[in-house]
This record gives structure tokens, C-alpha cells and sequence, in this order.
């Protein structure tokens, strides 16, 4: 093994020299040119969570129904009947940005292999964006490009897209966020994991061909941005669905043997840290031979097989003899299938390449001594204040700006685009609190929701990562399910600036705090840091995907208005909060005050209050209330069943437009018949819940608010669904 | 009615034609993979939706070519049905049983949406149980259902009332033809459509308009 490593060279590899320093005595050598990709990759901020792992630690994980917590590909909870959940989100975040349609897509295939490499069927994918201002001159394309690579991967593979989260802020023009969650079902007693126990067993790769596509793209993931970022589009992947579909039918269908000792998806750093990862879990070695791997390009290095990050690729150990067996299948599916290495009791990864050893080091190097940082940090003085406003502004109006404003329309262009009801279980299509797909075959049903709202944590990191924990929780309530868990996807700057580090910090305790509080235990996740360009970084966003269980989908509710004279009951207290709403924003022009605070055991308190109505069958509309307030939650509720609106002030409130438009938490509105929400009050009080009455659906297709002109449901609908088909161009058909 | 689904690579609606006509019927499909060169002995074969070869080259070109496309055309050569939804009915037009193309959609974007069909024939054995008129609502998921031939076709398939689905106006979601949605051969035994029918046979996914179409084939072939 020759080396000729310079200075340059391991800082190409994003390694500080005292991370080289260390490398060095970790292997008593200086490494060869393989070992230092391998190292670079392991040792990123996107593999080995540096930066974040001393604060990931203080996450709760724990419930007695989670089954698997973080450290596996993805989490598993237990819903009963043997049957079980398997779920994550992560970003492909930096690849989307220079490539938006492959980076998306592979965003999706990957997270997809996450959640099928244990043993699970992938039954529903969701996605959180985030994309610059509309004005800025790149953000259409992404848009475009991230939209309908999700479409072209998700709905290639058969499985429906339900739902998601779209926003735009200036602070994402350099560096756009696309958070892919998976949802997949299995039994509990099949859940396949990633541990290479014992010596001798076979070593397979299963799936596509190795190229040189996709190179570093984990180092990349663990850089700022910078003009120049444009240039680094070869490191990004390119996505094969095909592929990947016929992947999973045949994982699936070698899982429905026993032939499997372990397995894993070459993701980031692709072959390099499925072993490590299989091998460190496991307590063996691995000895891999590169000669044996199926290769798409000629005269491929060690170097560029090891750190290649084509996609469609899996690693598996089997037991030994049952190779053939294994081969079988995956002829079957016309896919590459290979013995390129064994399990060994040294703990070593060792790779052979042209008869020669080009890398061998210790497994725990890689793993357990890979650096952890306890970066400085600064904790930020929240944002306080309750904003000026115009209070002669006339509501109705506000609410039209509102529902056509880029933050708050309808996303319809985007879902459409999504195969959302393939798998026929989608019982509650995007556009609702959550979405619910059935448990095929059964009763059940899981509702999933994504959310943050990241103007909230710029105000106040803390206070923002509880209110996203909250507002998933609330979600998932809302449709009258019990949430059970969540998956994070951490989107933060650069840790190594204090005050960045203090954001991931505070988001972490505030996502701690409220997962503790409303029994929502964090399963797995995703860092993506670095999210900068040019020193700018993006605001802290911190998204939260969860997944909750109804007993019988059929009682679930939606937000869609049903009865032309139910009443309009308002769960939760209305304080009338400005800071930080979207009011301010799109009508004042405004970011500033503080965020709304979450008060958790209201908001678990009110939740609870609301999903037992649903549950009991008393209830079938209800809506949160979140971004924009209590006049858009109720508009959305009249647009949704196309059935009109008649409120006014309530309460002590005086003031029309922190009443209408105030962003306080842990708030429902239901809608049901007057003798029904008669029987609700009475027990609402007896509870203590705050609550008012806020009028009631009407004949007329109008929102009519006393003492305001009414607004035609046909005009706010073209205001609402309006603004995207309009901002991407869309010339309509027939 | 015993009936078969084709599975092709990358079929993913297999499972939904398999549950519809569980649903329907009561006995369970036959699941037959296109590397098999026999069908088994089956009143109805769907070729189900999906994603058949990646779409690659065309949607339906290469599934087309696959070896149990040749049982399927003797079966329909006997006057055997056949039900092509969406990748299906892709299959069906490269392979020669259904005349025309799809092409990509003219807006050029993917779409699922409800979409609302009137139903325009009902002398088949797929539409028997509709009404002349009916208007039903189906589910479309697709990038390539803009169906197009030429004037001369689809003057014929028109003459022969070979039209069994159309889109409403104002509703055709891609383009099609006089919009089209969904055609019937000549011997009328084999009807290719963009919708899904069998999305909609269960009420808690939003309509139960395309039961209609498993309860004629019941009807029609026993």
C-alpha cells in the first residue's frame, strides 16, 4: 500500500488535520488513499453525526410500544395484531439543490430502502420542502424539478405520496430542503436488521450495478455551499426506480425465507458504510473482494468502488449454503446478484481489490472512535414582543391575501402530481390534518403528518421545535388518532458557528421536552447541517414526521364541512397571538415578536379531549388551527365541503384580527349538529377546557363574519387554489 | 368468474386489480408472472397498472413484447376478455389489440386526480350494468394518457360504438382525443381505460363507481 497523502489531500476529504492526526494513530500508519475515503466518509458530519450525537442522546426513545429505536435504518413501533410500523424521514437536501429532479428522486429511493432493507412494505411516503422566495429566479425550476422527481420516483415504485409540507423563505434560495419520510409495514416477529453476527457467512450484493456516480456525495452533504456548488452535480446520484421496484419485490421475497442473517442499503458512502455498519453492529470483520462486485464502468478503482453512491444497491450476509437460493430470486427479477465477501472474527474491514490489499482497518475506528464534538454553543435571547398592527384592516380581505399568499394556498399542483390513492388504502388524500392509509386488510389505520414552522424558530429555537412536536401531534389527533412516534429530520447552518450550534441545541431539548410530554417517543431521524451559502444559513428547521394509529379508520374525521346547520365549537383558548403569524407576514410585511408559546399539558389535554370525540363516533369534522389563525382554519373548512360559514367575535376578545388571525396553540374546531355540540360544551366545562362557540355552517356559499361584508366561497376558492397553477405557468387543458 | 392478473416488472397495481376483484367476486385472482408462457384457464385477464419495464423505450412497449403477451392475444383471439387499466391499456395499444397511442399528457405533468367519465356505451360486457349516460367518478394516475389516432379511427371506433368511457367536458385530464378515456376492440372482449375502476369499489376510498364494471364482466361471464 503506497500513500502520497498531502495536506491538501485529507482536507479535500473535509478532515481537520487533527482528525488526520487521529487517523493515523488509529491505524499505527499513515492510511492508503483507500482507507482515507473510507475514513472521510465514516467520519462526516452526515455518517457519524459529530456535531449532534452528544445532544441526539438526550432524545426520549423509548415506549412500550416501539419495538426499534434509533441506530437501525429506521424505527419500528408495535400497533397491535402482530403487525408493525417502520418509518423515517431523512434530507437530500445539498443533491436537490444542483440537480432538483435526481436528487429528489433518489431522495425518495433511498429512504424507500431504508424502511424495505427491514422488512417492511413500504404503504406511504410523505415530503417536508422548503425552497427560496418565489421571486427568486431559481426557485420555480427547483420547484419543478423537486416535484416531479418525487413524483417519478414514488409513483414508479406504486407507492402513494400522500401528503407533505411546502414552504418558501428567502433564507432557503441558496440551499432548498427536500425531507422524504417512508412509511412501511411488516410483521413484528420479521423485522430484519443490520448486524453481521458470526464468521464465514457470505457477504452479497444484491440490486444495480456500481458506477461512479455519487462519489463524496456524503462529504458533500457535510459542506457549506458556496458559487461554486453548481460544479459538484457529478457527485449527485441518478435514480432507477424500475430498479428499485423490482429491489424490493425480490428483498421482500428473500425475506419471506430465513436465508437472512443481516441486511442493509448501500445509502450514503454506499458500500463503505454498509459494511462498517453491518460489521460494527455485528462484532465480526469484513472481508470484501471488489473484483466480485457487478460493475457498470470499466477499469473502476478501489478507491471510486468504495466511496460510489449508485443507488438500487443493497448488502446482505446470508447463511451459509443458502446462496443459490438467494441467486434464484434475484435472477427472477433480472437483478445483479453477487457473493463479494465474507464475515469474519477479526473486526477488521478488509478489501481486496486486483489480488491486492488496498484497505484494512479496524471496524471500531470507523464506528465507536469516529470523532464526537461537543461544539461550542450559544444560546439565542428569544424574540419577544407583540407586533404593531393596522386594526382597521378589513378581515375578509386579509383572508383572501392570505389564502392566495405562496405560504398558505392550496398545494393541489403539487399532489396531483403524486400517486396518492395507488395501493387503494389512502382513505384521506393531502389537503387534510393528516393523511390515512389503511393497514391493508384490516380496520386500522395510520395517520401521518409532517410539520415545522421554521419562522418560529428563528423567534425562538426552543419554543419552535416544541411547537413542531406539537402541531404533528395535533395532526394526527385531529383525524382521531393516537400519535405513537416521530422520526426528526434536523435542518440546521453550520454547527461550528456558536450561535448555529445553540439553535440545534435548544431544537433538540424543545423536540425532547414535548415528545416526553405528549408520550411521542423519537424513533430515528436525520441530521443535514451545513445548510449555508455563502455564510447565510437557512432558517432552523427542524421537521417532524409522525405516524399515529386508529383502531377503526372508518370513524375518522376530516376537516371538510358536511351539515349545512352544524354548529362551530372552538376547542382551546384564544389569546389572540401576532407574533411571528403569517398575518404579520403577508399583510404587515412583517417577521418579528415572539413565537406563540406551547403549554404542553393543554395541548395534551385538548388533544385528548378531541380524539375521544372522533373515536366514539361523535365527531367527524374537525381542523386544527396552525398557520394563519382561526379564520383560515374555518375558511378551509367551508372550501373543503363547499358549505358557507357564519361567525363573529367571541369570548372576551375585542379585537377582530388577533381574534381571527392569532396563531395561539393546542386549538380544534369541530363542526357537528346543535344538540350534539350541547352535550360537548357541558363536558368541556366540566374538564376545564377553555372553548367557544363560533357560529355555524350555512346554506349560503359564503364566509359571512358579523359586522363585515361576506366573501363569495367561489372567490376565496380562486384565491386559494389560484397562486400555484398560476406561479408555475400551468396552461389547463380542455 | 375466475380471472388472472398479469404481473409484469414493475406492475404496482397488481395488488389493487387482486383486491377489486376479490372484493367482487369472491375468489381470489390468479397473480401470473409474464415470464410464463400459459394462462391459466381464466374468464377474465387484467393487465393491471403500474409501471411495466420502467416505462422505458415507451409505457407498454417492451411489456408488449413479454412472453405471456402472446397467451393473452390467443386468449383474446377466442373471445376471451380482457380488462387493460392504465399501464394496461398502454400495453394493449402496443401490442396491437386496441388501436391508437398514448402519448404524454399535454400539460406534461403527471396527474391523480378524481376525474368525472360518462359512461358512453353500454352494449359490452364491461358496461352492462351502468346506463347510457351514466356520469361516474374515477381516479386517473398517469403521465401518458393523451390518447391519439388518427381521424379515420377514431371516426371508426366511434361509428362502431367502440367509445365506452369519455372524460366530461371540461374534465379530460390529458389531452385526449374526442376525449377519450376508454375503448373496446372490435369483437368488443377487450376494453382498455385510463381510470381506475377498481379504486373505486370500496366507500371508504371516496366512491364505489367502478364497482359497476366487475359486477357486468360477473354478469357477462357467469
Amino acid at each position: 500500500m503506497t500513500s502520497a497523502i498531502t495536506p491538501e489531500i485529507v482536507r479535500e476529504h473535509g478532515l481537520s488535520d487533527d482528525e488526520y492526526k487521529n487517523i493515523i494513530r488509529l491505524m499505527n500508519r499513515e492510511p492508503s488513499m483507500v482507507e482515507l475515503g473510507i475514513f472521510s466518509v465514516m467520519w462526516s458530519e452526515h455518517c457519524s453525526y459529530k456535531s449532534t450525537r452528544v445532544h441526539l442522546r438526550k432524545l426520549p426513545t423509548k415506549a412500550p410500544w416501539v419495538l426499534q429505536g434509533p441506530g437501525e435504518n429506521a424505527g419500528v413501533i408495535d400497533i397491535g395484531d402482530g403487525d408493525a410500523v417502520v418509518f423515517k424521514m431523512e434530507s437530500h437536501n445539498h443533491p436537490s439543490f444542483i440537480e432538483p429532479y435526481q436528487g429528489a428522486a433518489t431522495g425518495v429511493g433511498g429512504i424507500m430502502r431504508d424502511v424495505f432493507t427491514m422488512g417492511a412494505r413500504p404503504i406511504a411516503m410523505m415530503n417536508a420542502l422548503r425552497f427560496g422566495e418565489p421571486e427568486h429566479p431559481k426557485t420555480r425550476h427547483l420547484v419543478g424539478g423537486v416535484v416531479s422527481g418525487i413524483g417519478g420516483y414514488g409513483n414508479c415504485m406504486g407507492v402513494p405520496t400522500v401528503g407533505g409540507e411546502v414552504n418558501f423563505h428567502k433564507s432557503y434560495n441558496g440551499n432548498i430542503l427536500v425531507n422524504a419520510m417512508c412509511v412501511g409495514l411488516a410483521r413484528a416477529d420479521r423485522i430484519f436488521k443490520s448486524a453481521a453476527e458470526g464468521a464465514g457467512n457470505p457477504v452479497v450484493y444484491i440490486g444495480s450495478k456500481t458506477g461512479r456516480d455519487g462519489i463524496h456525495g456524503a462529504t458533500m452533504a457535510s459542506a457549506e455551499f458556496n458559487e461554486d456548488s453548481e460544479e459538484k452535480r457529478p457527485t449527485v446520484q441518478v435514480g432507477d426506480p424500475f430498479t428499485e421496484k423490482l429491489l424490493l419485490e425480490a428483498c421482500l421475497e428473500l425475506m419471506a425465507t430465513d436465508a437472512i442473517i443481516a441486511i442493509q442499503d448501500m445509502g450514503a458512502a454506499g458500500l463503505t458504510s454498509s459494511s462498517a455498519e453491518m460489521g460494527d453492529k455485528g462484532g465480526s470483520g469484513i472481508e470484501l473482494d471488489l473484483d466480485k462486485v457487478p460493475q457498470r464502468e470499466a477499469n473502476m478503482t478501489a478507491y471510486e468502488m468504495m466511496l460510489s453512491e449508485s443507488q438500487e444497491r443493497m448488502l446482505a450476509v446470508l447463511k451459509p449454503g443458502r446462496e443459490a437460493e438467494a441467486e434464484k430470486i434475484f435472477r427472477k427479477w433480472e437483478l445483479d446478484f453477487a457473493v463479494i465477501g465474507i464475515t469474519t472474527d477479526t473486526k477488521r474491514l478488509v478489501v481486496k481489490h486486483k489480488g491486492e490489499i488496498v484497505a484494512d482497518m479496524p471496524i471500531t475506528a470507523l464506528s465507536d472512535a469516529a470523532p464526537v464534538y461537543e461544539r461550542p454553543y450559544e444560546r439565542q435571547r428569544p424574540a419577544t414582543g407583540n407586533p404593531v398592527y393596522d386594526k382597521t384592516k378589513p378581515v375578509l380581505e386579509s383572508l383572501k391575501t392570505i389564502l392566495a399568499s405562496p405560504d398558505m394556498a392550496s398545494r393541489r399542483w403539487v399532489w396531483e402530481q403524486y400517486d396518492h390513492t395507488v395501493m387503494a388504502d389512502t382513505v384521506q388524500v393531502p389537503g387534510g390534518d393528516s393523511a390515512v392509509v389503511r393497514v391493508h386488510g384490516t380496520q386500522k389505520a395510520l395517520a401521518i403528518s409532517t410539520d415545522v414552522t421554521p419562522r418560529y424558530c428563528q423567534a425562538d429555537p426552543y419554543e419552535g421545535a416544541k411547537q413542531a412536536v406539537a402541531e404533528c401531534w395535533r395532526n394526527i389527533t385531529a383525524v382521531g388518532a393516537l400519535p405513537l412516534a416521530v422520526t426528526d429530520n434536523l435542518n440546521y447552518g453550520n454547527p461550528q458557528k456558536p450561535e448555529i450550534m445553540g439553535q440545534i441545541v435548544a431544537g433538540v431539548d424543545g423536540i425532547g421536552d414535548a415528545c416526553r410530554a405528549l408520550d411521542f417517543p423519537v424513533i430515528g431521524g436525520n441530521c443535514s447541517l451545513y445548510n449555508e451559502t455563502n455564510g447565510e444559513a437557512i432558517l432552523p428547521t427542524p421537521a417532524i414526521g409522525g405516524v399515529g394509529l386508529m383502531r377503526d379508520g372508518a370513524k375518522m374525521a376530516t376537516i371538510a364541512l358536511k351539515r349545512e346547520d352544524d354548529v362551530l365549537l372552538l376547542v382551546g383558548e384564544t389569546k389572540g397571538h401576532l407574533g411571528q403569524s403569517i398575518y404579520l407576514r403577508e399583510i404587515e410585511g412583517k417577521e418579528t415578536g415572539s413565537a406563540p408559546s406551547v403549554d404542553l399539558t393543554t395541548e395534551r389535554r385538548n388533544g385528548d379531549f378531541v380524539r375521544k370525540l372522533i373515536e366514539t363516533g361523535r365527531v367527524d369534522t374537525v381542523h386544527d388551527v396552525s398557520d394563519g389563525g382561526l379564520l383560515v382554519a374555518l375558511a378551509e373548512m367551508a372550501l373543503a365541503g363547499n358549505i358557507g360559514i357564519e361567525t363573529g367575535l367571541t369570548g372576551e376578545t375585542a379585537e377582530a384580527i388577533p381574534f381571527f388571525f392569532g396563531e395561539d396553540q393546542a386549538r380544534y374546531v369541530i363542526a357537528a349538529p346543535l344538540d350534539e355540540i350541547e352535550s360537548i360544551k357541558s363536558e368541556l366545562e366540566t374538564a376545564g377546557i377553555v372553548h367557544a362557540v363560533l357560529g355555524h355552517a350555512s346554506r349560503d356559499k359564503a364566509i359571512r363574519v358579523t359586522n363585515h361584508v361576506e366573501s363569495a366561497l367561489s372567490a376565496l376558492r380562486s384565491a386559494y387554489e389560484g397562486w400555484f397553477p398560476a406561479y408555475m405557468n400551468v396552461v389547463r387543458v380542455a | 368468474m375466475i380471472s388472472a392478473v398479469i404481473v409484469f416488472p414493475a406492475s404496482n397495481c397488481d395488488r389493487d386489480a387482486a383486491t377489486a376483484l376479490e372484493q367482487m367476486t369472491g375468489q381470489k385472482a390468479h397473480m401470473v408472472w409474464h415470464q410464463d408462457s400459459e394462462l391459466p384457464d381464466v374468464d377474465l385477464v387484467v393487465l393491471p397498472g403500474g409501471f411495466s419495464y420502467g416505462d422505458y423505450l415507451r409505457c407498454g412497449a417492451m411489456a408488449s413484447q413479454s412472453k405471456i403477451m402472446q397467451a393473452v392475444k390467443a386468449h383474446a383471439e377466442k373471445g376471451g376478455a380482457v380488462l387493460g387499466v392504465c399501464n394496461g391499456f398502454q400495453v394493449l395499444c402496443e401490442s396491437g389489440l386496441l388501436p391508437g397511442a398514448l402519448m404524454r399528457n399535454a400539460d406534461l405533468h403527471f396527474v391523480c386526480r378524481p376525474v368525472g367519465l360518462e359512461v358512453t356505451e353500454t352494449q359490452s360486457a364491461f358496461t352492462r350494468k351502468y346506463s347510457n349516460g351514466q356520469k361516474v367518478v374515477f381516479p386517473v394516475a398517469h403521465g401518458e394518457g393523451n390518447y391519439y389516432a388518427d381521424d379515420e379511427t377514431l371516426n371508426r371506433i366511434e361509428g362502431e360504438n367502440r367509445v365506452v368511457f369519455r372524460y366530461s367536458k371540461g374534465d379530460n385530464p390529458n389531452g385526449s382525443a374526442r376525449n377519450i378515456a376508454g375503448i373496446l376492440n372490435e369483437k368488443r372482449n377487450v376494453l382498455g381505460l385510463m381510470p381506475h375502476p377498481e379504486r373505486v369499489v370500496d366507500p371508504q376510498l371516496g366512491g364505489t363507481d367502478g364497482r359497476a364494471v366487475f359486477e357486468s364482466l360477473i354478469e357477462s361471464l357467469g
